[in-house]
């Protein structure tokens, strides 16, 4: 099982590494669009701004992306990652999203702190091989100001000053606006999902 | 329902944890990575390792201890204590860890801060700030693992780390540090209200009560400990079952 971590400039990868190697992946970090090819699973990680983002356009990796998924290849968006995959975010409301899932990422409401940071609670809306044997209720760990609006690809839920997607797929494209990586058992479970033959 | 943060805390010094009451009388407490994972198996929320002793020649032992620590960790995980550059704070996150904590180096150069979340998302940012009671109702930030007095008012620089670009403040009340009577819940509400990043509470834990005070009365978003939870006075398990049968939020059963 060969990872494929993306690097494109967002963030410390390091812990994503290591939970994937701890499922006894091999795993390969890349910010070369042409090595790609090779991977059977491509993770999209990344924290920080939206507008990070753009280079995944402009260093082709975004094509080469689309490509593995188009031959079948399982995505997981983490965080920054998935709020790519909807399209677009008042974060950095010029750059545009993949546009796979509809609708636009917002600010948390000003009555709540932002960021968002720490354990929270998944609601789970509907089966998902991604989130196969996760209890419902189950804590993971979110650190984030924007969050995903709930579409229907979302298959779990979150709450905090609203309800936002913590959790979307459809077909071989995943995300989860939280850190499995972080998540303690449960977070390994999903990444042990991902891994798994789940499409 | 967000919850409340229980953080177990190693002090490191010369590859082992080590505990000070008031930040003086180190007594040995045993291996930090064998010690960061039974705290994550015992249910604590995050875990921060800062090295009291950190000079450049102790740096890469340091890093060993992070990879080796990092290596075993499936939760948050903050490596403060003698970083002063941006490569300082490369060099363990590299090693693995997920936040790096400053408190000297960014007093005295606060560039530092936004410097570290340009490079790695304000989310990587802890600003560690030893406060004390200067009597009249102020708290002053101290450095140098509290030997010296800075003149920074303690919420004022809180919201300086804010603005520069932190995503959370540790928050040590000097006062209390080692002492297991409470937390500073006055100069916690104060740093808490002031800003609108996580405010970590540290410095007291004594008493699962504790907790529930600091939370509820100082509105802390977590709350740090060490000595307690590594002699075994109070487990996870106590700090958050009394939680919860207060109604505050927390991960538990986890």
């Amino acid at each position: 099982m060969n990872v494929a971590i993306v690097d494109y400039r967002a963030g410390n990868l390091t812990s994503v590494k290591q939970a994937f190697l701890r499922l006894g992946a091999t795993v390969t970090i890349t910010s070369q669009a042409d090595e790609l090819a090779f991977a059977d699973r491509i993770v999209v990680p990344g924290v920080g701004h939206f507008s990070n983002t753009a280079s995944l356009a402009a260093t082709g990796l975004q094509a080469k992306i689309l490509e593995a998924v188009d031959r079948g290849v399982p995505l997981l968006g983490i965080c920054l990652g998935m709020q790519w995959f909807f399209q677009s975010s008042q974060e950095a409301p010029a750059i545009r999203g993949l546009g796979l899932m509809e609708g636009e990422c917002e600010h948390f409401p000003s009555a709540v702190k932002s960021p968002h940071v720490g354990w929270n609670q998944l609601e789970l809306r509907s089966a998902s091989p991604l989130l196969r044997d996760v209890q419902d209720g189950s804590y993971v760990y979110f650190t984030h100001s924007f969050c995903a609006p709930i579409t229907a690809e979302t298959s779990a839920v979150s709450e905090y000053g609203r309800t936002f997607s913590a959790a979307v797929e459809c077909g071989n494209i995943f995300g989860v606006q939280f850190h499995p990586e972080k998540s303690g058992r449960t977070g390994l479970k999903i990444l042990a999902n991902f891994c798994a033959e789940i499409c | 329902m967000l919850t409340k943060r229980i953080i177990a805390c190693l002090d490191v010094s010369g590859g082992r944890v080590v505990k000070g009451v008031q930040f003086l009388g180190l007594r040995d407490a045993g291996d930090p990575a064998e010690l960061a994972v039974a705290h994550c198996e015992a249910g604590t929320d995050e875990i921060v390792l800062l090295d009291i002793s950190a000079s450049h020649e102790r740096r890469k032992t340091l890093v060993d201890i992070v990879r080796r620590t990092a290596e075993q960790l499936l939760i948050p995980f903050t490596v403060g204590g003698g970083i002063r550059t941006l490569e300082d704070a490369q060099s363990v996150m590299d090693a693995g860890a997920d936040k790096v904590s400053v408190n000297s180096a960014a007093i005295a150069r606060p560039e530092l801060i936004s410097e570290i979340a340009n490079r790695f998302g304000s989310q990587a940012v802890v600003v560690a700030i030893d406060a004390k009671h200067e009597g009249n109702g102020s708290y002053d930030a101290f450095v140098n693992g509290g030997r010296r007095k800075t003149g920074l008012e303690a919420v004022c620089w809180a919201r300086e780390c804010e603005t520069r670009g932190a995503g959370e403040i540790l928050l040590t009340s000097m006062d209390r540090d080692g002492t297991t009577s409470g937390f500073d819940c006055d100069l916690t509400c104060r740093v808490a209200s002031a800003v609108q990043i996580p405010v970590i509470a540290s410095g007291g834990a004594g008493a699962p009560a504790d907790f529930v005070e600091v939370f509820q009365r100082g509105h802390a978003d977590a709350a740090l400990a060490a000595s307690i939870l590594h002699y075994g006075r109070v487990t996870i398990a106590e700090i958050k079952q009394t939680l919860l049968q207060s109604d505050i939020p927390a991960r538990w059963p986890c």
